[in-house]
C-alpha cells in the first residue's frame, strides 16, 4: 500500500481484483460479501492473472461483471463441467466455480459431484440461501423444512419433497475432495472465517492438491420476506442448528 | 471383379475378422473394399455377420442385401442367408456344425468341414480360416493367398498374432 | 500412392481429429460411435492430450464448452439421443460463439429407437435443436475417408467461424471399414484472443452469451450472429453433382443414402437411363445454388433420406417447380434400396 501522504496512508482498499461497479444485488444479501471476499483473496495471493470464475445461473449469474479477471458463463448446472473443460486445458490457470444452491443441489447435482469426485484441481464455491432468488422466491433443495416459498405455500413439506440436501456432508462421502468446509457470512466473525475457508481453497487449487468445496450460509432477505438484520439472525437460528458449520475435511 | 459378400456364423467364430481379412489382403492389391460388421447387442451371444464388397471400381454401395458370396458358418446363419444370395452365386458353409444341405439349385454349394480341419491343426478356434482358405481357391480373383496370409498380420491383434502359425495351415489346408 | 489403411469410420474421425490438434475430447458412451471415445482414450495419452469420460452427454458438452473457452481444439462425439441432450450446450456454445466440433453417428429415433443407422436428425442439426436464433455448420460425410477429410476441415471451420461444426455421419458410416489414406494437417493457426487464458496484461476476457438489456445488446449479438451466418452460406457451400448435366432424373442424398442413390445412378446408366446424384456435402449451409444448377434439366427430382422426409423441405425450397420433387425414405434403422429407387425412376418415364 502506497503511502498517501505523511501523515495517512491506506489501511483498506477496494480489492484490484473486483470491478468499481454497483451490484444488482438486493440490501443485505450475501452475494456481495462472498464477492468481496473472493477477490481479496485472489489478490492477497498474487492469480489475479491467471484466474477465471465461472458464473453459475441465478442471482449471481452476473459475477463476471463485478470481477476484474477472466469470467465464463455456464448453463444452469453446468459449472463445474465448464471449470473442467477450463482447468484441464490450462491446469496453470486458477478456476473458481462459484454456485447456488438449485445450481448445485438440484439441476446439477451430477455435475457437482462428479467433478469433486475426480477431485478436478478447480476451487467451488457454494452459495446456500434456501431458496430461488433470482426467479423470485421458489423453493430450493436447501429450503428449510416448513419454509414458505413461492412453491411451497404451506411450507416445505419433507413427506412430499423431501428434506433439505446437506452439501457438505454429501461430497464429504466421496474420496478425491482435499477441502470441504461450512461457513456463513451472518455476522463479522463467521465471515472472516469464510474468507480464510475461500483462502485455502484457493491456495490448495495453486498447489495442486485438488477439489475443494466451501459452502456459505446466506442471506437472501428480498425472497425471505426480512430485513437484513432478521435474515442475518434467521441464517444463525435457523440455519445453521440443520447446516453445521465447521471444517469436514482439511487434507 | 465384383464381389457382394456376407460372412455370418456364431459370436465368437470371428466372421467379422474374417471379413476384414479379405478386404485387407484385396486392399493390397489395389482393389476397393468395404465392411460392415452387424454391431451393438445383436453381437452378444448371438448371430454375427458382416457385409464385404470388394470391387475393381470404386464402390458405391457397401450395403449387401443380396450377396453374390455367403460363407455361413452355423445353422442360423444358413438360414437367414441362403435365401438371399443372387442367382448364379456361391454358398460355402460349414459342414462341420451344419447337418442339412442347402436347397438352392440355382447356386453353387460348397460343404467345407471347418471345424473338423481347424482341430486337426490343433486350434478350435481357426475354422474360420478354412472357410476363407476354400474362397480363396474357388475365387482365387479376389485376392492371391499370399496376400490373404500377409493381412494376417495387420488384422489380428498382436496379442493373439502368436496363433498365426497355425491360421496359415488352416488356410493352405482348405485352400489345396 | 499413399499408404492405404483399413480403418472404420468413427477411427477414422478420431485419428483426423488428433491429425487437425484436437488434445482434448470429452464424451459419454452410446451405440453407434462407442469406436470414438474409446479410440481416444488410447491416443489421446499417447499425443499429450486429455480424454474425459464425462458423466453424462451435458456434462460432456459443457467440458467441451470450458475447454473451448479455454482456447483448445476440442471434440465430443454421440449418437442421437445423446445427442438430443447436448442442445442446451450447442445454444449456449452459438451464443458465446465458441469453435467445436461435434460428431453425431446418428442411430434410428424417435426415443431410444434403435442402434442401426439413420438419417432422423436432419432437423435437429440444419434448424438448430436447442433453444434461440442460432446456426450450426454440418458437413455430411458418406465414406470412410470423408469421415477422417471433413473432421480436418470442420476444426479448421470451427475456428475460421467461432462456431460449432457438427459432423453427421449415420451408424452405417461409424461402422463401415474402407481403405483410408489419412489425411495431412493443413497448418492452418487461430489466433484466439479472446480466449480464457488470464487477464495479463490485457483486459478481462468474459465467455457469455448472457445479454439482459433487449434493446441495446442481444439483438446486437444475434445481429451479429446473422451477418456471420450469412457469409458462411456464401462461403461455404459444399456439394457433388455426379452425371448430373444430362440427367433427366436427379437424386437428392447424402451419407449413406446417397451411396445407395450412386448405386442406382450406375445401373440404370448401364441402361440407358440418364439418372444423375446430387450429394449434399454441407447440410447447413445447403449447397442451394449448386442444387438449382443440377437439377436444372431434371424432369423429376427424387429426394431419397433414411427418415421420412427431412431434407426434402430443403430441395423444395432450392428448386425450381418443387412440383418435380419426389421422395422415397426409410426409417428406424432400415436403407433405401437400390432396385426400388431405379423402379421409381422407371415409373416416372412412363
Amino acid at each position: 500500500m502506497e503511502t498517501k501522504t505523511k501523515d495517512f496512508k491506506y489501511v483498506y482498499d477496494k480489492p484490484e481484483a473486483l470491478v468499481d461497479k454497483v451490484t444488482h444485488y438486493c440490501p443485505g444479501c450475501g452475494h456481495g460479501i462472498v464477492h468481496k471476499l473472493l477477490a481479496e483473496v485472489i489478490d492477497e495471493l498474487g492469480v489475479r492473472e491467471k484466474a477465471i470464475i465461472v458464473a453459475p445461473v441465478g442471482c449471481s449469474v452476473l459475477i463476471y461483471d463485478y470481477m476484474n479477471f477472466d469470467g465464463c458463463e455456464a448453463s444452469h448446472g453446468r459449472a463445474p463441467a465448464v471449470a473442467t473443460g477450463l482447468k484441464r486445458v490450462n491446469p496453470d490457470s486458477i478456476v473458481v466455480a462459484y454456485q447456488g444452491d438449485g445450481d448445485l443441489l438440484a439441476i446439477g447435482t451430477g455435475e457437482a459431484i462428479h467433478a469433486a469426485n475426480r477431485g478436478e484441481n478447480i476451487t467451488t464455491i457454494f452459495i446456500n440461501n434456501a431458496i430461488y432468488g433470482m426467479t423470485g422466491g421458489q423453493m430450493a433443495p436447501t429450503t428449510m423444512e416448513k419454509q414458505i416459498t413461492a412453491t411451497t405455500p404451506y411450507g416445505r413439506d419433507p413427506m412430499d419433497v423431501g428434506f433439505p440436501i446437506r452439501g457438505c456432508e454429501l461430497l464429504n462421502t466421496l474420496e478425491r475432495p482435499v477441502f470441504i468446509e461450512r461457513c456463513s457470512i451472518y455476522d463479522f466473525k463467521n465471515t472472516l472465517k469464510t474468507k480464510k475457508a475461500i483462502k485455502k481453497g484457493i491456495k490448495n487449487q495453486i498447489e495442486g492438491r485438488g477439489y475443494s468445496f466451501i459452502e456459505v450460509l446466506s442471506t437472501c432477505p428480498t425472497n425471505w420476506g426480512m430485513k437484513p438484520q432478521e435474515a442475518a439472525n434467521w441464517v444463525k437460528d435457523t440455519m445453521v442448528p440443520y447446516y453445521p458449520l465447521g471444517n469436514f475435511r482439511d487434507n | 471383379m465384383h464381389e457382394e459378400i456376407i460372412v455370418a456364423g456364431f459370436g465368437g467364430q470371428g466372421v467379422i475378422m474374417a471379413g476384414k481379412l479379405l478386404c485387407v489382403a484385396a486392399m493390397n492389391e489395389n482393389k476397393y473394399v468395404s465392411h460392415i460388421p452387424s454391431y451393438g447387442a445383436e453381437m452378444r451371444g448371438g448371430t454375427a455377420n458382416c457385409s464385404v464388397v470388394i470391387s475393381d471400381k470404386e464402390i458405391s454401395s457397401p450395403t449387401v442385401p443380396k450377396p453374390s458370396i455367403a460363407i455361413v458358418m452355423n445353422a442360423p446363419s444358413l438360414a437367414k442367408f441362403e435365401p438371399r444370395v443372387k442367382p448364379g452365386g456361391l454358398l460355402i458353409y460349414n459342414s462341420s456344425l451344419i447337418d442339412q444341405k442347402p436347397k438352392r439349385t440355382d447356386i453353387t454349394t460348397v460343404g467345407i468341414k471347418a471345424n473338423d480341419i481347424s482341430e486337426a491343426e490343433g486350434s478350435l478356434r481357426a475354422a474360420n480360416m478354412a472357410a476363407i482358405g476354400k474362397l480363396q481357391a474357388l475365387k482365387p480373383e479376389i485376392a492371391s493367398l499370399d496376400s490373404v496370409i500377409k493381412a494376417l498380420d495387420v488384422v489380428i491383434s498382436a496379442r493373439n498374432r502368436k496363433h498365426n502359425d497355425t491360421n496359415i495351415k488352416v488356410l493352405k489346408k482348405a485352400n489345396s | 500412392m499413399n499408404e492405404k489403411i483399413l480403418m472404420k469410420g468413427n477411427e477414422a474421425l478420431g485419428e483426423a481429429a488428433i491429425i487437425a490438434g484436437c488434445r482434448f475430447y470429452f464424451g459419454y458412451p452410446i451405440t453407434p460411435q462407442n469406436e470414438v471415445p474409446a479410440y481416444m482414450s488410447r491416443r489421446l495419452p499417447q499425443e499429450g492430450g486429455t480424454f474425459l469420460q464425462a458423466e453424462s452427454e451435458l456434462a460432456a458438452i459443457n467440458m467441451v464448452y470450458g475447454a473451448s473457452a479455454a482456447g483448445a481444439r476440442v471434440m465430443t462425439s454421440s449418437s442421437s439421443p445423446g445427442i438430443s441432450l447436448k442442445q442446451e450446450g450447442l445454444s449456449y456454445i452459438a451464443g458465446a460463439e465458441l469453435p467445436c466440433v461435434v460428431v453425431n453417428i446418428m442411430r434410428g429415433g424417435p426415443g431410444l429407437g434403435n442402434i442401426a443407422g439413420s438419417q432422423g436428425d436432419y432437423f435437429q442439426s440444419t434448424r438448430g435443436g436447442g433453444n434461440g436464433d442460432y446456426r450450426q455448420l454440418v458437413l455430411t460425410p458418406a465414406t470412410v475417408q470423408e469421415m477422417a477429410d471433413l473432421t480436418v476441415l470442420a476444426f479448421d471451420l470451427a475456428d475460421e467461424y467461432r462456431i460449432a461444426v457438427l459432423i453427421l455421419g449415420d451408424g452405417y458410416l461409424g461402422q463401415i471399414s474402407e481403405a483410408l489414406v489419412l489425411p495431412k494437417p493443413t497448418g492452418k493457426v487461430f489466433e484466439k484472443p479472446w480466449a480464457l487464458t488470464g487477464a495479463k496484461g490485457r483486459k478481462p476476457n468474459k465467455v457469455a452469451s448472457l445479454r439482459l438489456v433487449p434493446e441495446t445488446s442481444l439483438e446486437e449479438l444475434n445481429l451479429v450472429l446473422d451477418e456471420k451466418y450469412k457469409k458462411i452460406s456464401a462461403k461455404e457451400c459444399r456439394s457433388e453433382s455426379y452425371l448430373t448435366e444430362d440427367a433427366d432424373y436427379l437424386l437428392v442424398a447424402y451419407g449413406t443414402s446417397s451411396r445407395i442413390c450412386r448405386e442406382a445412378v450406375n445401373e440404370l446408366r448401364e441402361e440407358g437411363i440418364k439418372a444423375g446424384l446430387f450429394r449434399l456435402i454441407t447440410a447447413w449451409p445447403f449447397p442451394a445454388e449448386a442444387l438449382r444448377i443440377a437439377s436444372a434439366k431434371a424432369k423429376k427430382i427424387l429426394t431419397v433420406e433414411m427418415s421420412l422426409g427431412q431434407m426434402i423441405e430443403d430441395v423444395k425450397l432450392s428448386v425450381k417447380d418443387p412440383e418435380r420433387v419426389d421422395f422415397y425414405g426409410r426409417s428406424g434403422g432400415m436403407l433405401p434400396e437400390t432396385d426400388e429407387i431405379k423402379r421409381r425412376i422407371k415409373a416416372y418415364g412412363n
